[in-house]
């Protein structure tokens, strides 16, 4: 990747996480700890692969992209704005009464949602659906989900690998956000779903392993994952919860709970300092 | 007076979704395994390229139709009622219903007349579950006519729809001219005394209990009250306030399905009393489907009596 773009990435990114502090520190609530390890990845998916179009956000050849791990919308919600769906000042209204940025993605209120996620397990299923129906009509668009790797622990996930393994859609690139924490704790210790990377073998998919904060390697795994032909993909990125926040990394009680007062001003002093190096 | 034929409401489903297929060029249709039962296997011969089986995965297959449905595609999704609007309640919820998206749940052997499967595949609960997703339409059609009419309905009209269709061949009581409207009550006899609102295959049931009632003297108004949500609150109160005392009469639990919905819009609007014919609050048993529906009284001799009942409840 040229350092020009790398560089916007990083910096894009990085606006990203203020806006994830900023909106679930407004809104005293929210789940920043996974919206942090997710943040590089959506980032580099609006503003490196996909087709979308801000000024067209229903545009019908669109690339589409379903947060399965709908909790983690604040990331999702800063990625839109910046890429120009909507007014970056609406982040200060998440989950207000009012407001629509809704506490979980909601595609009927907002600009450049493709699906409505939120309860787990669900969201890989409905890019399944449209990844399929895109092949039922020769739609050359691709669909994009992103995984928590708690949200794995749901049944309904491997039913959707199942059937996507099955029905062939090689137009279906997953990430899973492997931070190895859920609200509860360590995956490991909750209710393993490792090892990812043999059970989505095992069900037909292509596997890639990452570091999901390094954007030459994302890009590498989603160009390989675009070539494999007759299986979905998946992309399991190794990433660290609370990235980019010193306090928050790794630490799963910052799964739902959003900083407050001093801790919430060096989070943001954090995140400033770093976007002024770039 | 010609014979009666008899057809299940599975099978006009089969055949409604054929004739849509050639009408909406880019319908999908799911099956969870079912689709010789269900009766999606008759689009499955002539649209294979259409039709997918989700194999035995009821949720993901509900989410798939949400995905489907979000391209801009019409899509039905058929399970039985058990496993459409039980199993994967949470994800028609979720889905389907907060995003009202164009999904058609076709939910067939629901209700007690599944008979010998007995109570893990008797539904007596989707419509109180149905019920109380914002937005959802639930239509249950009396006969195959009107499954028939339903179903393409449903296809004409932009949102989650839930068909409750039923494994049992069940009297055709409606001719070909029969025009389906949803969200509105059918009068199908004019009366007095009593009315009788009734759903599904209790329909046939009002009817006979109908004739009964006028062997003896009472004079009963009957409706057939095919789209369970929204319900036609007009003819109900309008009813209420003709004959003063109202039965209703489903193959569904009396807890959260019509009954529950009248009850709701008469104590609202216009309180007389309202005498419920269904499941009463259990499960179901094994056994040939008509008489499973007997041993739960589900029957027009039950109808009629509460018919009595609910005149002799009457204030004055």
């Amino acid at each position: 990747m040229e350092q020009a773009q790398k560089n916007m990435l990083l910096k894009t990114a990085c606006k990203v996480r203020m806006g994830v502090i900023e909106g679930t520190t407004e809104a005293k609530s929210g789940h920043p700890g996974g919206s942090l390890s997710a943040a590089d990845i959506i980032t580099y998916l609006y503003f490196c692969e996909m087709n979308v179009d801000p000024k067209n956000p229903k545009k019908a050849d669109r690339d589409r992209f379903v947060l399965s791990k709908g909790h983690c919308a604040p990331a999702l919600y800063s990625v839109l704005a910046l890429k120009g769906f909507f007014d970056f000042g609406e982040i200060k209204n998440l989950r207000k009464i009012g407001g629509m940025l809704q506490g979980h993605p909601d595609m009927n209120k907002i600009p450049g949602i493709d699906m409505s996620t939120g309860s787990l397990g669900q969201g890989i299923s409905a890019a399944a659906g449209m990844a399929l129906s895109a092949k039922a009509s020769g739609d050359s668009y691709r669909v994009y989900t992103l995984l928590g790797d708690g949200e794995i622990e749901e049944g309904q996930v491997w039913e959707a690998a199942m059937f996507a393994a099955h029905k062939k859609l090689d137009n279906l690139i997953a990430f899973v956000d492997n931070n190895d924490l859920q609200i509860d704790g360590n995956i490991e210790d909750v209710n393993s779903p490792k090892p990812i990377d043999k059970k989505f073998e095992a069900f037909g998919w292509a596997v890639f392993e990452i570091d999901g904060h390094d954007f030459d390697q994302i890009e590498d795994a989603v160009k390989k994952a675009k070539q494999v032909k007759g299986k979905p993909s998946v992309i399991i990125a190794k990433t660290v919860k609370g990235k980019g926040v010193s306090f928050m990394e790794n630490v799963a009680d910052w799964h739902g709970k959003a900083a407050a007062g001093e801790q919430a001003e060096q989070a943001m002093a954090e995140l400033k300092a770093v976007y002024e190096k770039l | 007076m010609a014979e009666t034929i008899k057809k299940a409401t599975r099978e006009a489903y089969g055949k409604a979704l054929v004739e849509l297929g050639g009408r909406y060029k880019d319908m999908m249709v799911l099956d969870a395994d079912l689709s010789g039962s269900t009766k999606t296997g008759d689009f499955a011969k002539v649209y294979p390229e259409r039709f997918f089986n989700a194999g035995i995965a009821e949720q993901n297959m509900m989410s798939i139709a949400a995905g489907i449905a979000a391209t801009g595609k019409l899509v039905f999704a058929s399970s039985f009622a058990m496993f459409a609007a039980g199993r994967a309640y949470e994800q028609v919820r979720n889905s389907i219903g907060y995003t009202h998206l164009n999904v058609k749940i076709g939910a067939t052997h629901a209700g007690m007349s599944v008979g010998e499967d007995g109570a893990t595949h008797q539904c007596n609960e989707d419509i109180a579950l149905m019920r109380t997703i914002p937005g959802m339409t639930i239509i249950n059609p009396a006969d195959a006519v009107e499954a028939y009419k339903a179903v393409i309905a449903a296809a004409e009209y932009e949102g989650p729809v839930y068909l409750r269709l039923g494994r049992l061949a069940v009297p055709v009581i409606n001719d070909d001219s029969y025009e389906f409207k949803m969200g509105k009550g059918v009068m199908l006899h004019d009366g007095d005394d009593v009315t009788v609102i009734a759903t599904g295959l209790m329909v046939n049931e009002a009817l006979m209990a109908y004739d009964m009632l006028k062997a003896e003297g009472i004079s009963a108004r009957i409706i057939n009250m095919h789209t369970i949500k929204p319900i036609d609150k007009d003819i109900i109160i309008e009813s209420a306030a003709k004959t003063g005392a109202i039965v209703t009469a489903e193959e569904h639990s009396i807890i959260g399905g019509l009954g529950g919905a009248v009850a709701e819009v008469i104590c609202e609007n216009y309180p007389v009393p309202v005498l419920r014919v269904g499941t009463e609050d259990t499960f179901g048993i094994s056994g040939p489907a008509a008489d499973v529906l007997k041993y739960f009284n589900l029957t027009a001799e039950q109808i009629v009596k509460k018919a009595k009942a609910a005149i002799k409840a009457k204030k004055n």
